[in-house]
Order: C-alpha cells, then sequence, then structure tokens
C-alpha cells in the first residue's frame, strides 16, 4: 500500500493521569520497559 | 509535528505526538511532507502531478485514496496529531507531572572512589571523581538505602546501581548491602532492582555467582578490539587489560545463561569507526551491546571533532544494515540504542519528564553525600545533601525539577524529544555550562540513532 502503519503504542490514551511511576529509571527515555505494560503482557 | 525521513531505501514518517510510524512510497512521502503547505485538495494534486508527471499510473483516483488514506490519519491522529491530552497540552502536563514527582526511586551508589584501571578518558578522572580515593563504609550504603526506602512513597520498585570507580573493589560491602536490602524488601513493601557495572578485573566465579543471583542486569565495559581497548584502558601499572578481562566477560555471560548483561564501550577520537568494535564484540560470542560516544571535554584529545560526528553517524546507518543481515541468525546482536519498545515501551509521563536525575535519581558518594546523578559527583556546586539529613539544597533540587525539554526552544521544535525527553542534564551542563543549555552534538548522535532505530523497526515490522 502506499502508506503502512506500524502498530505503536499510543502515546495519548497510554496511562492513567500521571503514570504509574514504576517504570526504571533512564540511566540514554524511549529504551526504557513500561512495569505496567510488562505485568498487563505476563 | 512530523519527520520524514529516507533511509536505506525506505521512507519513514514519524509522527511527533503520537509516536506513530508510517512506511509510505515515493508518492506519499511527497503528499505528506508538503501536506502542510498547500490549503486545497487542488493544489497539493496539482503538486503530485507535476512531481510525478513520468507516472502514467498515479491516476485521479489513486491521488484521491491516497488523500483520503492521509485524512483519515489525521482524523484518528496519527498524523500532524496535536501535542494534548484532553484539553492538556503536553507542556501542561510535564510541568504537573514533574510537580507531582517528590518521590526518589532511584540510587547511584559509588561504593568506590577507587580504581584498578587509569582510563584515559574517564569522566571520573580514574574514580576519584576530583577528590581522594575512598570506599564505602557498610553503615553509609546502609544508612543510603534506608534513605531510599524512606523516600520512595508508594514506588514499589526500587532501583540501586553499584558503581565507582571500580565497584569490586568494595566487593564485600556490595554483598553486605544487598543482604541487607533484601532483608527489608517484606517489611518495607518494596522490590529492588540491583545492577553493577565493571572493569572485569576483579572477577571470580564467587563475584559472577553472586551477581548472577542477585543482579538484575550488568554492565561489562570492554571498549572492542584489542588495540583500541588497551591504548586507553590500563591498569595502574600501565598494562593493557584486555587479555585478562575478555576469558572473565565470556565466562560470566555464559554463566549467565547469556541474558540480562550489556557489553558497554566507549568510541573516542581514536574510533569513530566504531562499527568494527562492536564486530569484534560481536566476534568474541557477545551479542548484547552498546557503545557510547565519550563524554570530555571538548579541547581533550579524545573529543570527536566535526568530521568523527559525520564518520559516527555513517556507522550508525551501517550498524544497522549489519544488524538487518544478521537478523534471526547465529551471529545476530542487538544494540541498547536501537532497542525501542514500541508497542510497550514508556509511557507518555515518563517520556516527558526523562531519568529524573536530581529528583528521583540521585548519587551517594562513599561519604554519603548526594548528588544529582554520577556525572555531577565531585562538583561542589552541585551537592543536594548527604544520606543523614537528606536534600538540603532544595534550590538546586528545584533547579533539576524544572529542568524541563519544554524549556529549551530546540527541543520543543524537534521531532525527537520524545525518545529523549530533553536529553541528559549532565551532558547538557558539560556543553554549555548549564543544566539548561544544549549539548548540540549529543542531539544530532541521539537524532541519527533514533531514525537508524526505526528503520530496523520498519524492516521487522511490515
Amino acid at each position: 500500500n502506499r502508506i503502512e502503519t506500524i502498530e505503536v503504542r499510543d502515546l495519548a490514551q497510554s496511562c492513567a493521569e500521571g503514570g504509574c511511576g514504576e517504570c526504571q529509571t533512564s540511566c540514554c527515555v524511549a529504551n526504557q520497559p513500561c512495569e505496567q505494560e510488562a505485568e498487563n503482557n505476563g | 509535528m512530523i519527520h520524514a525521513y529516507a533511509l536505506h531505501g525506505k521512507n519513514i514518517v514519524l509522527d511527533t505526538a503520537s509516536g506513530s510510524i508510517h512506511v509510505v512510497d515515493d508518492v506519499a512521502f511527497l503528499a505528506i511532507k508538503t501536506w502542510q503547505s498547500y490549503v486545497d485538495r487542488q493544489s497539493r494534486k496539482m503538486a503530485l502531478r507535476e512531481a510525478f508527471a513520468s507516472d502514467t499510473s498515479l491516476t485521479d483516483q489513486e491521488i484521491d485514496a491516497l488523500f483520503a488514506a492521509i485524512e483519515s490519519l489525521i482524523k484518528s491522529k496519527k498524523l500532524f496529531a496535536p501535542e494534548m491530552v484532553g484539553n492538556l497540552s503536553y507542556e501542561e502536563l510535564a510541568a504537573r507531572h514533574s510537580e507531582k514527582r517528590r518521590e526518589i526511586k532511584a540510587l547511584c551508589l559509588h561504593v568506590s572512589h577507587t580504581c584498578n584501571l587509569t582510563c584515559d578518558y574517564c569522566f571520573a578522572q580514574a574514580g576519584r571523581y576530583h577528590g581522594k580515593e575512598a570506599l564505602m563504609p557498610l553503615e553509609v550504603g546502609k544508612r543510603a538505602l534506608d534513605f531510599l526506602i524512606a523516600q520512595s512513597g508508594k514506588r514499589r520498585h526500587l532501583e540501586v546501581d553499584f558503581f565507582g570507580g571500580e565497584p569490586l573493589m568494595n566487593w564485600d560491602v556490595v554483598k553486605e548491602l544487598v543482604r541487607y536490602a533484601r532483608a527489608k524488601e517484606s517489611e518495607s513493601g518494596k522490590q529492588f532492582r540491583f545492577t553493577l557495572t565493571t572493569n572485569g578485573l576483579l572477577l571470580d566465579d564467587n563475584v559472577i555467582a553472586f551477581c548472577n543471583d542477585e543482579m538484575s542486569n550488568v554492565v561489562l565495559s570492554l571498549d572492542g578490539r584489542r588495540a583500541i581497548h588497551d591504548k586507553l584502558r590500563r591498569t595502574v601499572n600501565g598494562r593493557g587489560s584486555y587479555d585478562v578481562i575478555v576469558p572473565k566477560f565470556q565466562d560470566f555471560v555464559r554463566m549467565r545463561g547469556g541474558k540480562n548483561y550489556y557489553m558497554r564501550g566507549t568510541f573516542t577520537h581514536e574510533n569513530p569507526d566504531f562499527l568494527a568494535d562492536i564486530l569484534h564484540m560481536a566476534d568474541l560470542g557477545f551479542y548484547a551491546l552498546s557503545m557510547e560516544p565519550v563524554v570530555c571535554d571538548a579541547e581533550s584529545p579524545h573529543a570527536l571533532t566535526r568530521a568523527d560526528i559525520e564518520t559516527v553517524k555513517e556507522q550508525y546507518e551501517q550498524l544497522a544494515l549489519e544488524m538487518k543481515k544478521r537478523a534471526g541468525q547465529p551471529n545476530a546482536f542487538t544494540f541498547y540504542h536501537y532497542q525501542l519498545d514500541l508497542k510497550h515501551g514508556p509511557c507518555l509521563y515518563k517520556r516527558l519528564t526523562g531519568c529524573g536525575s536530581g529528583t528521583e535519581y540521585l548519587a551517594v558518594t562513599p561519604m554519603g553525600e548526594l548528588y544529582p546523578c554520577h556525572q555531577f559527583v565531585g562538583d561542589p556546586r552541585f551537592r543536594m545533601g548527604d544520606v543523614w539529613k537528606g536534600v538540603s539544597n532544595n534550590a538546586l533540587r528545584e533547579d533539576f525539577r524544572g529542568c524541563s525539554l519544554f524549556k529549551r526552544q530546540e527541543c520543543r521544535d524537534c521531532w525527537a524529544k520524545l525518545f529523549c525527553a530533553g536529553g541528559c542534564a549532565a551532558n547538557h551542563y558539560h556543553a554549555s555550562g548549564s543544566i539548561h543549555g544544549l549539548y548540540a552534538d549529543g542531539c544530532e548522535l541521539f537524532k541519527k540513532r533514533v531514525e537508524c532505530a526505526l528503520w530496523l523497526h520498519s524492516v521487522k515490522g511490515l
């Protein structure tokens, strides 16, 4: 197709306000895993 | 805001605000790049007709279908998306979130301000951080862990990195601190994640076994090719360290099951052709790799020159090609900066507020002093307090809290801002004299890495 869209996390819809804050400290942000997503995905 | 670029035969469009990534053909590439230059459909159509005059397959119906697809992406906020969540702008969200961040969740414990290597480019000046040699006493380390637990509020996951200098020079204290923290986990409801950075000289089977039980990640310092490594990473007796550490690292990684480690190299003016060093490490059997540009004074003989930076950018592109070629093969490897988890990566708030240095993340010296992060240690202007009285320099903490990407016009206008969150305060400070300044060379390299990482995803993800 002329445009192929790669599925990504929708940033504007991604979290409860403020995020959970449980993610790892970057120190390098996009490389860091999200703890909540990791738990949600087993 | 979008970023449209071509790399290795792919046209890639990143939508900054939503993080959406689109791989497009040449016609769509031009249509999207020029979309906001025209006010009406007819002008856009004429521009495409003119640019692709020789393409007889580009019919009116084809163009209408393309425009409909673009308009659909805009409507679904995957293209030219606004930097808004509800009625709040990303800038307002960042300010709100930053103001609420009052807990500390990570410490860099400098258990050793001494080192058994004398690396020429070391930002810590042979591990001493511009001061005297020192080892962290056990009681200081325990107090630091108590301080972290007490200051962490409702946060469950706490992180402690054992750093130096060379942390293995204070190994007994490291082990005792891990045991102390583990004993505190159940009563405090906290979960500790330990990491260790080492030059490898003091590794033995006992150290490896303990690390494999307790360290979630280990960072192993190796600069790649023997000649490169030994030129700058010498022992206090002036000998190269490559032949001593490589077999130890190979044992370590093997006994670790090949998981949860990074080989971490530094490249300098000596080796802007760092891809050869990465491939050398892969040849040694290591597959989790990270090579970083040197952090040093611009006047240093090791500093990257303008010509070096151009070479490094080309090397990043070649690295991406090499990784694609090896994908799925026994000799495949990963590169830290190209590992972006686009589906389950960090949320918007993390991307807006960054590493948390000076607020959520602090460094602790062997004497128990607090600094915003490991790269500020030893500079008295950045002393924040100590582990007994806590943060006493509130003005400095608020300065770091206010260190937002939205405070820099260059960052506000940058397509990569949600990948770096405004970058490293220490790098900005050392390059410009202010944590609110800009390390422009670092930004240039960072953006090239993101472009290559997205390209790798595009060839794997479609």
